[in-house]
């Protein structure tokens, strides 16, 4: 690649990640309910299930991992909806007629929503320091990794739903098909290992089930897989939709 | 070197054709017109263009380019104003043309002041840090029109620059457009269905109706060809069918009291007419308009809401 060309596409990249962004901060609504959601989740959702189901150790510490994974799969999967709003408005017009190409575009879009997302687990990882989840510096790095690995893949599959939506409903009718089988066979509020086989076995093809894993092992010492084998999935599932996801906007008509 | 050439275009749209075999060539530094109706395929024809649409056959040069096989030079070489808003409405108009400067790879210690130069073509300095939201929609046209400027196209398309405005922010507009072509020497690709808008800014008009371009010409070219002024006569016992068999009289058009004439070498002839019409309250007589030149190419005014009572 030229000097020049990677210029225009950091450039390009860093333009519609600054209007995410900026988009984000300035709708209040959209941060209030990033911060306000997962304190309902944590505090009813928690202490109300808390009371009824066992697991080893603190219901509220065995969902908190969880959380994070529900928040990244919620805010990323949904992030799509945004393009298919910018299609409405005819702001993405404006991007996709700019020298940018769309391999360019897709990767910029997907920047912007996976900072949105990271953006929403943070706070959550905040408000987990004052309930004193065992955060240390190396779990909060390793926390960060796994759960960047899951914006990635599930970024890309809203882009892609996306791209071929037309209406914001229909795009909130096809993602929830998606997030809630996804999050609710991800073992985030409940331990996997008592399912019925039928299902056990859709809970091994959810890609969200290897970062709540993932990151249960991280935050709180306790996993059926070793951290490398989460990891290696989540970065096949990634390398997998990132490239459907670049397939998808080279054919995305307006 | 001409900045488009467009041979034979066509594009379906399942059962329609919405563009129909068009050709033409747009010079260096001109302003060109599509003029026609709603759903002609002018805009489609600039999105195929602008490598927004892929044509079903023929070939479009742009800037050199071919809009096909080289769609990323062609977006390189220009700029658009399309006809719906394409802003960010939480953006400020500042942060949208910064936005815009990095996307068109604008050097970025230069984007500031590009930003500002443009604010300043289109008087929008004091509304800059302003959410979009916040303008009027003749100020979020100004805006738009000053971003597609930013990188300085060499080819700029307007898409109904001035659709929806009124009259006022509309010549504020065509005042913006032509001090643009004027300095910073752009080819202008513009659509519209206003025929004042074709004749007051475009060195050439094309003509388009179902998809062809039935003429081509200048403005003055095109009103030249028509043989005749229109005279508007008003008055209530005017002798209509007396007037039709004057051989002079082209067509003949009743509007309530009004009667439009089209009328041949009306300063010989308006003396003979009046004499014919008999008592009448006011006489009008105008050179031609693009309006009566749509009217003789496709027998209707460019206008939907007058296609009905049209009785010659």
């Amino acid at each position: 690649m030229r000097k020049g060309t990677i210029g225009k596409v950091a450039k390009g990249l860093y333009a519609m990640w600054y209007r995410e962004v900026k988009v984000f901060l300035r709708e209040r609504s959209r941060l209030i309910s990033a911060i306000f959601m997962p304190l309902f989740w944590m505090f009813i959702f928690g202490q109300g299930v808390g009371s009824i189901v066992k697991v080893q150790g603190n219901y509220q510490f065995f969902i908190f991992p969880g959380f994070l994974a529900m928040t990244i799969i919620f805010s990323s999967l949904f992030n799509g909806a945004y393009l298919v709003w910018d299609k409405k408005v005819d702001f993405l017009k404006e991007v996709l007629v700019s020298p940018l190409s769309r391999t360019t575009v897709f990767f910029g879009k997907a920047i912007g929503g996976i900072s949105d997302a990271l953006l929403q687990a943070i706070i959550l990882m905040i408000i987990g320091f004052f309930l004193r989840i065992p955060f240390n510096p190396a779990s909060v790095v390793l926390t960060l990794i796994m759960l960047v690995l899951l914006a990635i893949g599930l970024v890309s599959l809203g882009l892609i739903i996306g791209s071929f939506m037309e209406s914001p409903e229909g795009f909130g009718l096809v993602a929830s098909f998606a997030v809630y089988p996804m999050f609710l066979l991800s073992g985030a509020l409940y331990p996997l290992n008592n399912l019925p086989s039928w299902l056990q076995v859709l809970t091994h093809i959810n890609p969200a089930t290897y970062a709540v894993d993932g990151l249960r092992s991280i935050i709180l010492g306790t996993s059926s897989m070793s951290y490398a084998a989460n990891l290696g999935v989540l970065i096949g599932f990634d390398v997998l939709l990132v490239l459907a996801g670049t397939w998808a906007f080279n054919r995305m008509k307006l | 070197m001409d900045s488009i050439i467009v041979k034979e275009l066509s594009k379906r749209f399942g059962k329609i054709l919405a563009v129909d075999k068009i050709s033409f060539s747009i010079k260096k530094g001109e302003i060109f017109g599509l003029l026609g109706p709603n759903g002609a395929g002018k805009s489609t024809t600039l999105l195929i263009l602008a490598t927004l649409l892929k044509p079903t056959s023929g070939e479009a040069l742009v800037n050199g380019f071919e809009v096909t096989t080289d769609p990323d030079k062609v977006r390189e070489s220009i700029g658009i104003v399309f006809q719906d808003p394409s802003s960010d409405e939480l953006l400020t108009g500042y942060e949208n043309l910064k936005l815009h400067a990095l996307l068109y790879n604008v050097e970025l210690n230069k984007i500031d002041e590009k930003v500002n130069n443009v604010l300043r073509l289109v008087d929008l300095v004091k509304r800059k840090n302003d959410q979009v939201k916040k303008y009027s929609g003749g100020m979020r046209r100004r805006m738009e029109l000053a971003r597609g400027l930013i990188h300085e196209p060499q080819i700029l398309f307007l898409d109904e620059p001035t659709l929806g405005l009124d009259p006022q922010t509309r010549a504020k507009i065509w005042k913006y457009i032509q001090t643009m072509a004027k300095k910073l020497k752009m080819t202008i690709i513009l659509t519209t269905h206003y025929m004042e808008e074709a004749e007051s800014l475009c060195d050439r008009v094309a003509i388009i109706d179902h998809g062809k371009i039935i003429a081509l010409d200048t403005p003055n070219n095109l009103m030249g060809k028509l043989k005749g002024d229109t005279v508007l006569l008003r008055g209530k016992n005017i002798d209509v069918a007396k007037i039709r068999r004057l051989p002079f009289v082209q067509r003949i058009e009743t509007q309530g009291k009004d009667i439009k004439l089209t009328v041949e070498n009306s300063a010989e002839n308006l003396a003979l007419l009046l004499e014919t019409a008999g008592k009448i309250e006011c006489v009008e007589v105008h050179p031609p308009s693009l309006n009566e030149v749509f009217l003789n190419y496709t027998g209707r005014e460019i206008r939907e809401e007058n296609e009905k009572g049209n009785n010659w």
